[in-house]
């Protein structure tokens, strides 16, 4: 993937191409021996073409998004071409070649080639010639077209002095790079278009790449159908961008890899790069180094970026695995399994450079050695396979390249952390153990740590001072800003449960720039979160891959391998000091034989200077850092402890972000270590943005102090220490919860990462001190940021004596009158409610008119909109009827479960009523709601809710739905999971959920089957294949960037799109995410429509937005600017009762609609003519500005932005500063381009196989008549069932049909989401292999699948089927003869399987079912189960270290033989799940035998054989929670019995 | 906050009060207090909601689910800050407030809302008892001189908030005793006295001058108060009653209410009634004329001084006996209002109108009224007489009951020429209390007319901070 990182051209509009990110297909074809043939290029073209479904296209059908090849050097092709004209080329490794990308104007073409010529004599290297490239640019999409470059390869002959190959190699590295850097000074406009470009400049590699569909790579490069161009090695690369802004410079693969997946930390790692100049040199490189300088950067994406790094690392002498290990780390902290010395390695390279943090496959490679790794959470699938004649072919899928089953003797994939490199020369492959230890062993790592490793407790004990008296700490408190909510709703339950506190409901509150409130800086960052392109974390079940280790101090020389044992090292386990710890930074330099050098300064100012005098002391304070950097201070402490009726403390983010990059910017970062001692810092939001720009460790002395204060009144008399601690924790775990959201593993790749928007901040404000950070509509600046501290500063210590001791009451999650300013008040939500009940139009619009009025008190972006009305209006009558208006009205996705029965269903019957939509939300449905009911109403809820969980989505659920909706992200909690208490779980929502009552759900934070956009696409094409009828939606939430994903998703061919605002609601989540992440609608809808119209994707797809619409006035702003349809959450909820209680996390909701207690339930006061009301009134509003600006219909209305203008009377005093152009800019579409949806999706449904089956199985389909089919597949065919299990289950509902009335033979290798949905009564039997997503949502149905039999020998060593099989699979049973990848059975919630191996993470969040492994099961094993069961063997003896144990429990088999049924017969997968508690050895027999039975697994008649030797060996599996729900079951039943 | 469940498992308990017989024998408060456990229990039964509906029945914006919350926790001492933080003198609210906080409580939507009312009583009630009211002196002085014209809850409200920004503050009072309303309106068995005077010495520390005997415009000229201070606060009450015009209106033992009331607190003050002839109900049959508050207090005073008989007449249909809460909550519904002077019996008459008193030797003897019927007519409500309902109550004292319709004008208010609304209040808004005279602003009654006594304490704190910014350029004081 590539975040292309922003420019500082301004683009019209929000659609800023530089958003762009991209996932891909990855792959590579190796001899391992290094034989070069042309037979290895033809299989790398192969094996692209069959990666193209996962690539995209955009409006343009010949415009792929990018492929492309990397090649050894194709001596024996370049020598007779370069010989016609009239150029010797001398030895191979002697000379060069560039590929180069030259402008089309000859002029600036001459310009660009006569600077390398002159760079290649001026580097003492040898001009050789040019040759012209042939290309066939018939191919090429007209979008491509104007911008394809002219492609010449310039030969480069090895000068004198070149000592070596490296030498060389290092040559044309300079050349290259001081081409790029004078040209940019020289020609910038050819840098900036990307008219000049050189793709690869090597004497080993060379790169073909461009903007062409990958299948038809060969046909515009000529060259590579030549049999004269060979190769031992082809890595290859297609692309699929989220925008279809062309770039050929992006395509990949880059000078030396080439990647799937996305650089989440690429700001702060581009940052710490810059940083490293004046300490960093390279006794290889030498004074070249200066001429490299900016060292990264030319690529503009974070894929090119990670490519400069890994130059600049070989260049400097690391080998390849070693710099790929630097880089990207597996998971070291934690891993018991891990051996001391790789430990001890990973822990010294942590503080040689950050890691490159988020979801990455990678395969690189120099020319002579090749291989691929994986992050340390396996984010992305990589399968490869080793034939007998020494063939590597590693794809992101299996069944790329057609190979001979019984020439394969390897089936692997890439696992997590993992690398696998092939060495041509040595002719082997080096596996990853033997790699890393041989690394690990070169140098003496540990003595290394021990010589320089001062972890921070091991220091010697500190005094620090004990807290003010209650008078200072009140001003204190009150200067830096403090409300009652601070210490009432954040610390004090911190400091109890050691938790970030939950809240519900959403943020109605106006943005900080619009608040007349003085807020805090902190309040005008939002979090940025992962959405899509990359998958957020679950830091709770895979705190394994998680560490908050944070290093202080200078870093060592990047580039210097040898002298490790020198560079003194702090480390603390997390980035959150106690007062002690501070004080032991500070003195550090006593104890360590002056390694360190702490100096404290002050960031306060005289308060006599006012808000004046801020900037002059920031320049001040970033001159004293640099100074005291210079005279060798290693640690900076920036303190506002000083802060008092004299001094004001500039606000500590405004103080740390200013260092930190003022530090960069000298180059001087990496040789200090910021510490932040501030009074500032209290909410987890705080300290996630001190830490995102720059700080290594904070220290919030007041919120120890204010603990210290209150420890008394605290339930459960904790200690102060106590409170502390638990306070801490709080905070560690938030910020865990806050760095996982955007997938970020490690605080040390965090730090400085700026992972967030500026929402109200101006650009020269942002460039100055926030560089980098995205700011879109402007807002205050310096002046203003001081004017709100000084206000804080005189409110504490202001000269105007009177008396207040109080707090200000904050009023920002429940309302007060005094406090911050709310949309929802008692007068608006009653106003509403006695409008809706009265079904009393005049007092609807009391309500709106108070909703809508702005002139006062500004609360939303809205608010400073003014519509362009008519100076006439047109007559209403005019104007299109409320009940058609409201056709586009839906509601947000809400669950039965977080709402009561009574108002999921009188939404449901309101909503239908109107012929607008219901959402599910995420929870499943109840089937007796798909039938009218006797008066006419219908229950069904027309949009059904897909989320993470996959709770209840069965086939049947999927085929009722009209929208189908795929929820990305939550406006309230972008980037989380989801929990629901095992006491929340009734009976009745359990058997909705498909789960066992009184057991507790979690919805994880990624939808484990889609880590990118391809992956979404996939998951978009099985739903669409279930259900072709229906339309596919998928739920975004607002953030800088997400026009870009939502371009993504329309070439995923979604038929619909959510863009939902951060005023969204939620019925529990962290009130860090309800107030801090994501952003508004009006900026996400506007970036989303300007973004689709500008790439000609508009008309395919319809737009929705939500997240706080409330009135009419709210529909017209959201359809000018560019929503199709409008959602409403909180607005319908009030109008059926809801009196914004936020309590919905409690249970104790006293009007019925929250909860399911059923004495409160009794108390709903909805009617379906209530929400009727609420609805015809809103749209009846619309109607009425329809008429005054002029629109008759809707449509018509969409897009239509230059009638919205920028209220100019603003007196706002900070209101004044912000710009709204770009969000009200309408872009001007192309000739016949829609603004609005107009068509269909094309989903190519007809190539599906599932076309043949259901003709095929019509006899079954029908009559119930028992059909055998027998076909092949292939890798192209996806989602084979799906479509056919939606036809079953039309007909027979979740029931399905008898046992395996369709049985369907393949062979082959199956595309991914093998059987997905696969109806009760369908059985696919696959020999062959499978992709990922075998069986997601399995509904019933059977799967076997087994080696195909000419094939690999030992298939438990083997792998048959890839990553997340069964995923919120309800049931059915599966028989897998071979290895599974990683999330075996995630999120299961009632299938069988067995299967002979698993990766990582195996049986993640299961909560019903049983898994039997009888093989090897990887680390982290039933993380976040809790329920169903598992039967693993244990050969290696040590399952007990792979098992997480946070939920389960492990035990040996109790010898029990007794059965619930008649031995003999074959049980029902009911009767197998009957008792879960009981009759292990049965059952586990019983599925063994299958497994024999089935699919001929070697391994289960050798179990079988020796059953009584085997039973010992295995371990159950069982939920905690899970076991005592079944036994209270149990008593219950016993007990009434 | 709070206990998440604490509305599921408690039951509302309220403060009782002596039974009647007893409570009749005298002019003490009668209310019975919770214990402090009690309290703190049903502290617990608030819900501490997202959208805290009491917050708009509240006029004085107490933060009540903070303080339940702090009783709840049984944190009395910061809850008596968090109480006094927006409201001067909750001793009186916790008395006489109708507590329409309580109508708009969440768990009314049940008719069991919080007894927020009995919490702040005794929130403040322990604070006096601990001595942990002290006066809030402040650091520094500035040289303004205030003058506030008028001792009732807004002229003390501004006083006490003016005197601790610092300012020199003189209250002006044309009774012998500050208070004005409370002291001299309320009853005692409502609100006895001693309350008032335990929070005087308070402002008296803090710096508030008061003056009595002082009626300006009468014994002080008003060109004084322009001419000696920075700024004058009006608070002088809206004491202009409403009259009923028919015949016999000037028959001896036809009174207006307030001197009635006024006597009776005067006498159980120790203070003479001066001049005016003694006004009382002992053995009379009493008809009070007014369904409100002050007719109430006429019930309970006349019942009090032994009356024969008590029956209170009010023009407007008897209301429901609940409210559509579906349809009303959280605002004040209009529903049947028993008070516990209603309980120590007394007749009450609905829809009727007095047509005329009668009288002996110039002394009422009885009243004829008769029943009327109201209708919505194109929006409004019409008032008729129901031909034949005619009725003769026998009257011996009669109670003009029925509100007040403006400040006094004479007096002050002439001289001053300042601008009056349309309903004969001094007109000034609710930002900046201005009236049309520089330097004159108006609070309480005066400014909105008759109201509650919380309202008043609202625009008097509202008031003083207008007259800081006026006097210092801004103002830091709560809104």
């Amino acid at each position: 993937m590539d975040t292309e990182h922003r420019q500082s051209k301004k683009t019209q509009g929000l659609y800023d191409p530089a958003f762009d990110h991209d996932a891909c297909g990855i792959g590579f074809v190796a001899d391992i021996k290094g034989r070069k043939t042309h037979q290895i290029v033809a299989q790398g073209l192969q094996v692209l073409a069959n990666l193209t479904h996962r690539g995209a296209v955009g409006a343009d059908p010949l415009a792929g998004d990018g492929a492309g090849m990397l090649l050894q050097i194709p001596d024996t092709f370049f020598r007779p071409e370069m010989a016609q004209h009239g150029v010797e080329l001398p030895a191979l490794g002697d000379y060069g070649v560039g590929m180069i990308f030259l402008p089309q104007d000859p002029i600036d073409r001459i310009v660009a080639e006569n600077l390398l010529i002159e760079l290649v004599i001026r580097e003492g290297q040898e001009m050789l010639g040019w040759r012209d490239v042939p290309v066939d640019p018939s191919c090429l999409g007209e979008s491509v077209k104007p911008i394809e470059p002219v492609i010449r390869q310039l030969f480069i002959g090895r000068g004198t002095g070149i000592v070596d190959a490296d030498h060389f190699e290092r040559k044309l590295y300079v050349i290259r790079k001081q081409a790029h850097i004078q040209l940019g000074q020289r020609a910038p406009y050819l840098i900036e278009r990307g008219n000049f470009y050189v793709t690869s400049m090597s004497a080993r590699t060379i790169t073909y790449k461009g903007m062409m569909l990958a299948e038809n790579l060969a046909t515009y490069y000529p060259d590579l159908t030549d049999e004269r161009v060979e190769s031992a090695l082809a890595l290859i690369h297609q692309r699929f961008s989220t925008n279809t802004n062309p770039s050929w410079r992006l395509a990949q693969p880059f000078r030396f890899l080439c990647h799937n997946g996305e650089i989440n930390t690429v700001q702060g790692n581009v940052n710490w790069m810059l940083a490293r100049r004046h300490n960093m040199s390279s006794e290889v490189i030498g004074d070249d180094l200066e001429k490299l300088w900016p060292l990264i950067g030319d690529g503009a994406s974070d894929s090119a970026t990670f490519d400069n790094a890994l130059e600049l690392l070989l260049a400097g002498g690391y080998s390849l695995g070693h710099a790929m290990m630097l880089m990207i780390p597996e998971a070291w902290a934690d891993n018991p399994l891990m051996d001391a010395g790789r430990k001890a390695f990973y822990e010294y390279h942590a503080a040689v450079m950050e890691p490159w943090d988020g979801p990455a496959a990678v395969a690189f490679t120099d020319g002579r050695q090749i291989g691929a790794t994986l992050d340390r959470n396996g984010l992305r699938p990589s399968r490869y396979f080793v034939t007998d004649d020494d063939l590597v072919v590693l794809a992101s899928e299996m069944g790329v390249l057609d190979i001979p089953e019984e020439k394969i003797v390897k089936k692997w994939r890439l696992q997590p952390g993992k690398m696998l490199l092939i060495d041509l020369e040595q002719g082997r492959i080096i596996d990853d153990a033997e790699l890393k230890n041989d690394l690990s062993g070169a140098k003496p790592y540990q003595q290394w740590l021990d010589e320089t490793q001062i972890h921070i407790a091991e220091l010697p004990q500190e005094v620090a001072a004990m807290g003010p008296d209650s008078e200072t700490l009140r001003c204190a408190q009150k200067a830096f800003g403090y409300t009652r909510e601070d210490v009432e709703f954040f610390l004090k339950p911190m400091a109890t449960q050691g938790q970030d506190p939950i809240g519900s409901m959403g943020r109605d509150t106006p943005p900080a720039v619009l608040s007349d409130r003085p807020k805090m800086l902190y309040d005008y960052f939002k979090q940025r979160f992962a959405q899509v392109t990359n998958p957020p974390i679950d830091p709770i079940r895979e705190q394994t891959v998680m560490s908050l280790v944070s290093l202080i101090g200078p870093r060592p020389n990047l580039l210097d391998l040898h002298t490790g044992g020198t560079h003194k090292r702090l480390e603390v386990s997390h980035p959150i000091l106690r007062n002690v710890d501070l004080e032991r930074v500070q003195r550090i330099e006593n104890h360590v034989d002056d390694a360190f050098r702490t100096k404290k300064l002050s960031i306060c100012y005289p308060a006599s200077e006012g808000a004046s005098g801020m900037r002059g002391a920031l320049q001040q304070l970033c001159e004293t850092a640099t100074e005291m950097v210079r005279e060798g201070r290693n640690i900076l402490i920036l303190s506002d402890r000083r802060q008092d009726v004299e001094r004001i403390a500039i606000p500590a983010l405004l103080a740390t972000a200013a260092v930190h990059h003022h530090l960069i910017k000298e180059g001087l970062r990496t040789e200090v270590g910021l510490v932040v001692e501030t009074g500032e810092a209290r909410q987890v939001h705080d300290f996630c943005l001190l830490g995102g720009y720059g700080a290594e460790a904070i220290n919030p002395y007041l919120a120890f102090d204010v603990i210290h204060s209150f420890v008394d009144q605290l339930d459960g008399a904790p200690t102060p220490e106590e409170a502390e601690g638990r306070y801490v924790k709080a905070i560690n775990k938030g910020m865990l919860k806050v760095m996982s959201k955007m997938g970020i593993s490690t605080f040390q790749s965090y730090c400085g990462a700026q992972i967030f928007d500026a929402i109200g901040l101006n650009t020269v404000f942002i460039d100055r001190y926030f560089t980098g950070t995205p700011s879109v509509i402007e807002g205050i600046g310096l002046d203003e940021i001081a004017t709100e501290t000084v206000r804080r500063h005189e409110m504490a210590f202001g000269v105007k004596a009177y008396a207040t001791t109080e707090l200000d009451v904050g009023g920002d999650y429940a309302y007060r009158i005094s406090g911050e300013d709310h949309v929802w008040t008692p007068e608006t939500v009653s106003t509403l409610q006695h409008a809706v009940r009265s079904a009393d139009y005049g007092l609807f619009k009391q309500y709106t008119a108070a909703v809508n009025d702005q002139t006062r008190k500004l609360k939303n972006l809205r608010g400073l909109f003014e519509l362009d009305l008519l100076p006439e209006s047109i007559s209403i009558d005019e104007v299109e009827p409320a009940s058609e208006i409201v056709k586009r009205f839906a509601t947000g996705a809400m669950s039965f479960g977080s709402i009561s029965w009574e108002a999921h269903t009188n939404l449901a019957i309101a909503m239908n009523r109107m012929g607008a939509k219901s959402n599910t939300g995420e929870g499943g449905e109840e089937p007796s709601r798909f039938e009218i009911m006797e008066n006419g109403d219908s229950m069904r809820s027309a949009v059904k809710q897909v989320a993470s969980g996959r709770f209840g989505v069965t086939t049947e659920y999927l085929v009722s739905a009209d929208d189908i909706q795929i929820k990305m992200a939550q406006g309230a909690k972008p980037g989380e999971g989801g929990q629901l208490p095992g006491h929340k779980v009734n009976d009745w929502i359990a058997k909705v959920r498909h789960s066992t009552p009184g057991v507790g759900l979690i919805s994880p934070p990624p939808h484990h089957d889609i880590y990118s956009i391809e992956d979404l696409k996939q998951l978009i094409l099985d739903l669409k294949n279930v259900n072709p009828q229906a339309r596919i939606s998928v739920k975004l939430v607002s953030e800088v960037g997400v026009g870009t994903i939502a371009a993504g998703v329309a070439k995923a061919h979604a038929d619909h799109v959510l863009v939902s605002g951060n005023d969204g609601g939620t019925g529990a989540s962290p009130l860090t995410s309800v107030m801090q992440a994501g952003s508004h609608w009006e900026i996400g809808l506007a970036e989303t429509h300007q973004t689709l119209v500008a790439n000609e994707l508009r008309g395919r797809i319809a737009v929705q937005t939500d997240g706080g619409i409330r009135t009419g006035r709210d529909v017209i702003v959201a359809a000018l600017l560019g929503a199709d349809e409008v959602g409403f959450g909180t607005g319908a909820l009030i109008s059926q009762g809801c009196i914004m209680m936020r309590k919905c996390h409690l249970n104790t909701c006293p009007v019925g609609v929250a909860t399911q207690d059923p004495e409160l339930r009794k108390l709903f006061p909805g009617q379906p003519e209530h929400v009727v009301n609420f609805f015809m009134f809103v749209a009846e509003e619309a109607r009425e500005i329809m008429a005054q600006l002029g629109f008759r219909t809707y449509a018509e209305m969409i897009g239509q932005s230059d009638r919205i203008k920028m209220r100019t009377a603003v007196d706002h005093w900070k209101a004044r500063g912000l710009d709204f152009s770009r969000v009200l800019f309408k872009p001007e579409p192309g000739p016949g381009v829609a603004i609005s949806n107009t068509e269909k999706q094309d989903h190519n449904l007809q190539v599906a196989l599932d076309n043949q089956l259901i003709d095929k199985a019509i006899a079954a389909l029908e009559d119930q008549k028992p059909v055998s089919l027998e076909l092949s597949i292939a890798n192209t065919n996806l989602s084979v069932g799906a479509m056919l299990s939606g036809e079953v289950a039309r007909r027979y509902g979740h029931a399905g049909l008898t046992d395996d009335t369709i049985h369907i033979k393949l062979n082959g290798t199956a595309g991914q989401s093998f059987g997905a949905w696969l109806a009760h009564g369908v059985t696919l039997h696959l020999e062959g292999d499978a992709n990922d997503y075998v069986g997601k949502g399995l509904s019933g149905g059977r799967i076997i699948i087994e080696a195909a039999p000419q094939g690999i020998t030992v298939p438990r060593e083997n792998i048959i089927l890839g990553n997340t099989v069964l995923y919120g699979a309800i049931s059915g049973d599966c028989y897998f003869n071979g290895g599974a990848g990683e999330r075996f059975a995630v999120r299961n919630s009632g299938a069988i399987a067995v299967v002979e191996r698993v990766g990582d993470h195996g049986c993640e969040y299961m909560t019903g079912g049983c898994v039997v492994v009888i093989g090897k099961a990887g680390r982290n094993f039933g993380a976040g189960m809790s329920g169903g069961i598992a039967y693993v063997i244990d050969d290696a003896g040590d399952f007990e270290q792979r098992v997480n144990r946070e939920m389960v429990e492990i035990e040996p088999i109790a010898n029990d033989h007794s059965a619930p049924v008649d031995v003999g017969r074959d049980p029902t997968p009911e009767e197998l799940l009957a008792d879960p508690l009981r009759y292990d050895v049965w059952r586990l027999r019983t599925l063994i035998e299958r497994q024999a039975r089935l699919t001929n697994s070697s391994r289960a008649e050798e179990i079988l054989a020796n059953f009584d030797d085997y039973l010992p060996r295995f371990y159950k599996v069982v939920p905690v929670e899970f076991r005592k729900a079944l036994e209270q079951r149990r008593a219950a039943v016993v007990g009434g019995g | 906050m709070g206990s998440p469940t604490g509305f599921q498992r408690i039951d509302r308990k309220d403060r009782g009060y002596l039974p009647v017989a007893e409570r009749k024998q005298n002019y003490r408060e009668f209310s019975i207090p919770l214990s402090d456990h009690a309290v703190s229990k049903q502290g617990a039964r608030c819900i501490d909601c997202g959208v805290p509906y009491c917050h708009s029945g509240c006029p004085v914006d107490n933060a009540i689910p903070d303080w339940n919350d702090l009783v709840y926790r049984k944190n009395w001492r910061e809850a008596i800050d968090v109480l006094h933080s927006t409201n001067n003198f909750p001793e009186f609210t916790g008395r006489v407030c109708p507590a329409p906080c309580e109508e708009a409580c969440t768990l009314n939507l049940t008719d069991v809302p919080v007894t927020i009312k009995t919490i702040e009583y005794s929130i403040i009630e322990k604070a006096w008892q601990n001595r942990w009211i002290e006066p809030k002196i402040p650091g520094r002085r500035t040289d303004k001189r205030v003058a506030v014209v008028g001792s009732g809850p807004s002229g003390l409200a501004a006083a006490q908030q003016l005197a601790r920004a610092g300012h020199q503050v003189k209250v002006f009072e044309k009774n012998a005793k500050i208070g004005g309303l409370l002291r001299y309106g309320i009853p005692d068995f409502k609100l006895s006295k001693r309350v008032i005077d335990r929070r005087l010495a308070q402002l008296q520390a803090e710096g508030v001058e008061f003056r009595v005997n002082s009626h300006i415009g009468v014994n002080v000229p008003v060109r004084r108060l322009i001419d000696d201070y920075d700024a004058v606060v009006l608070a002088a009450g809206c004491e202009t009653p409403r009259d009923l015009a028919v015949p016999g209106r000037d028959l001896d033992g036809v009174h207006f209410a307030m001197p009635f009331l006024a006597q009776q607190n005067r006498r159980v003050g120790r203070e003479s009634i001066g001049t005016m002839p003694p006004i009382t109900a002992e053995g009379k049959h009493v008809v009070v004329i007014g369904g409100g508050d002050t007719g109430a207090d006429c019930v309970g005073t006349s019942n009090r001084q032994g009356a024969a008989s008590v029956t209170q007449l009010e023009l407007l249909p008897r209301p429901p006996e609940m409210a559509d809460k579906m349809l009303t909550w959280p605002n004040w519904p209009s529903k049947v209002r028993t008070s516990t002077s209603h309980e120590e019996g007394c007749e009450r008459m609905w829809a009727v109108s007095t047509s005329r008193f009668v009288g002996e030797k110039g002394t009422v003897t009885a009243l004829h009224g008769v029943e009327v019927a109201w209708e919505q007519v194109a929006g409004r409500w019409e008032m008729s007489e129901i031909a034949g309902s005619e009725f003769e109550l026998r009257a011996d004292l009669v109670l003009l009951a029925m509100g007040f319709v403006s400040p006094v004008h004479e007096g002050f208010v002439e001289q001053l020429s300042v601008e009056l609304d349309q309903r004969g209040n001094i007109s000034a808004n609710t930002d900046d209390y201005a009236t049309s005279v520089p330097g004159v602003f108006a609070a309480g009654d005066m400014r909105r007319g008759q109201s509650l006594v919380v309202w008043a304490i609202k625009e008097g704190r509202q008031c003083a901070r207008a007259v800081d910014e006026f006097l210092m350029g801004s103002s830091d004081l709560p809104r």
